[in-house]
């Protein structure tokens, strides 16, 4: 008897707590119109930054794709000359290809870079349709000339930048199969296909 | 005015109760899903119109553009006639329920002056509806949903039925509208406590929903007698199961709350609001239980509706009759 008094209320215990829950505010964050402060340093999709001159501060080394645990980063590099110099350095990254599929996110790259050239941002939405398009080479890696040199983690000052979304709409002008010549991507896709898995 | 001719009256007033009623339903259901997110600190659905009010119409549209598939095992025409019973016996309800009065008289289709036996009647037949289905789809799952149906629900509609009949013993009429007038001075409830939760209790099983919606039962049995379902054959069902809950709850209130009349005397507000409120309210209750209770083991469902509910019900009725045959008034 006992005992069904006290589960009887407990019934009745487990109303209020459903009915103190209704009145509770809710910890939904309506995502795609509200975003989520995200620590200054999170690991988001990685930026080439740029020096103040607009130099690439890239120089092609290649640690990068060494430090890489993934495999996810491949470069090429190639020599500056007098007439097209891109980089600061003798060399510059002619090709500079990230496949954010395979990325970890760990930031490797970022600590082997002997120029902070290579930096993880907080921007996240890289979703798209294609495998193919996940691999991201130096046209939508690279900060653009008029948009600035990129920051540095520590000078982020919170976790959202001003352009996150930007990424999605973005679609690469650059080859991924056959070097940097500008291809409009939905082409390459379609006649190259065999190569990529997307 | 000329009296227009009666199936004239029947057909507008069941065309207005209709839309009335199917409006309801579509958005008791929303109702359901905001009050149950709300209750798990989720802001439920907002993306369809605002605050999400157009989730109802944009679910519809969903159910009319699926496939609507039939098994290769089903008795094909029982298969297919099995959502209609459902629904028909859920609307067929409607018919008889007095919803208010005023001085042209009272608002409601028919009266019916042995309303109450009607409706058992109806939500009788209603069985056959969910056994029906559970039975011409030839498949495993669905044929257990059906026999917990059948079995729940008849164990359930004794003990219903006897937590009524304290009711009419009390207000010596088995007239819906008589029995509103019989609470005039004083509700049911008070003098039928036990009758009223016996009432919500048994009405919970018999339209089949959490804690005691075991023919469904998602965990043990997919979907129970709809798993098959599908499009607007399964939205019939889903009509059907929500208009039973909104026929329950205007039960209760007619039986127990003492219909449109106002409490307090607060007669300012016109007794269909009190009406509304009170079916809201047990409407919420449901919601509620939902939330809050898991579903019951089979086995104890079974015992606690023969072991328990039955003999208090029969107690209380005996106890009523007694009470009433001893007191002078």
């Amino acid at each position: 008897m006992r005992t069904a008094i006290a589960s009887l209320l407990a019934i009745f215990a487990g109303f209020g707590t459903t009915f103190k829950y209704f009145f509770v505010k809710k910890p939904t964050i309506q995502y795609p119109s509200v975003k989520k402060q995200h620590a200054p340093r999170f690991h988001g999709l990685h930026e080439l930054r740029r020096y103040d001159d607009g130099k690439e501060r890239c120089i092609g080394c290649e640690l990068c794709q060494i430090a890489c645990p993934a495999n996810a980063i491949t470069v090429i590099g190639a020599e500056n000359t007098p007439e097209d110099r891109r980089s600061p350095g003798e060399r510059y990254a002619a090709r500079y290809e990230i496949d954010e599929l395979r990325c970890i996110f760990c930031g490797l790259c970022e600590e082997a870079c002997p120029t902070d050239a290579i930096v993880l941002t907080p921007r996240f939405e890289m979703a798209d349709y294609r495998r193919g398009s996940f691999i991201f080479a130096k046209d939508r890696l690279l900060v653009p000339a008029d948009a600035g040199v990129g920051a540095a983690p520590d000078e982020r000052p919170n976790g959202i930048p001003s352009d996150l979304g930007r990424v999605t709409e973005q679609k690469s002008t650059v080859s991924i199969v056959d070097g940097y010549s500008a291809t409009w991507r939905g082409e390459v896709l379609k006649t190259d296909r065999k190569g990529l898995a997307g | 005015m000329n009296a227009a001719p009666l199936w004239l009256v029947v057909v507008i007033k069941s065309a207005i109760l209709l839309f009335v009623v199917i409006t309801t339903f579509a958005y008791a259901m929303l109702a359901e899903r905001k009050v149950m997110a709300w209750m798990q600190m989720r802001p439920g659905p907002n993306r369809v119109g605002p605050w999400g009010m157009l989730q109802p119409a944009a679910d519809a549209a969903k159910m009319m553009f699926k496939e609507d598939l039939t098994p290769k095992t089903a008795d094909v025409l029982v298969y297919r006639i099995a959502p209609f019973i459902s629904l028909a016996t859920a609307m067929g309800a409607y018919a008889i329920i007095p919803f208010s009065e005023s001085a042209a008289g009272v608002w409601s289709i028919g009266d019916v002056n042995a309303g109450i036996l009607f409706i058992f009647a109806l939500t009788s037949i209603g069985v056959y509806g969910i056994s029906l289905a559970g039975w011409a789809s030839g498949s495993k799952f669905p044929l257990l949903g059906g026999i917990r149906a059948t079995a729940q629900m008849i164990s359930y509609e004794l003990s219903m039925t006897m937590s009524v009949v304290g009711v009419l013993i009390l207000a010596g009429t088995t007239s819906l509208v008589g029995i509103v007038h019989a609470q005039n001075r004083l509700w049911f409830v008070i003098p039928q406590l036990v009758g009223f939760a016996i009432y919500v209790t048994t009405a919970v099983a018999e339209t089949n929903r959490a804690p005691f919606d075991l023919v469904e039962a998602e965990t043990e049995l997919v979907g129970g007698f709809h798993t098959e379902y599908s499009g607007l054959r399964f939205g019939l069902f889903f009509i059907a199961e929500y208009l039973n809950m909104i026929t329950v709850s205007c039960i209760g209130t007619l039986l127990f709350l003492g219909g449109w009349n106002a409490p307090f005397g607060l007669t300012v507000i016109p007794g269909i609001v009190w009406f509304l409120i009170k079916v809201g309210l047990f409407l919420f209750l449901y919601i509620w239980l939902r939330t809050t209770l898991p579903r019951f083991r089979y086995d104890r469902l079974m015992a606690f509706g023969w072991k328990i509910l039955l003999p208090v019900a029969t107690v209380n009725v005996l106890a009523t009759a007694a009470l009433v045959a001893v007191l002078p008034q």
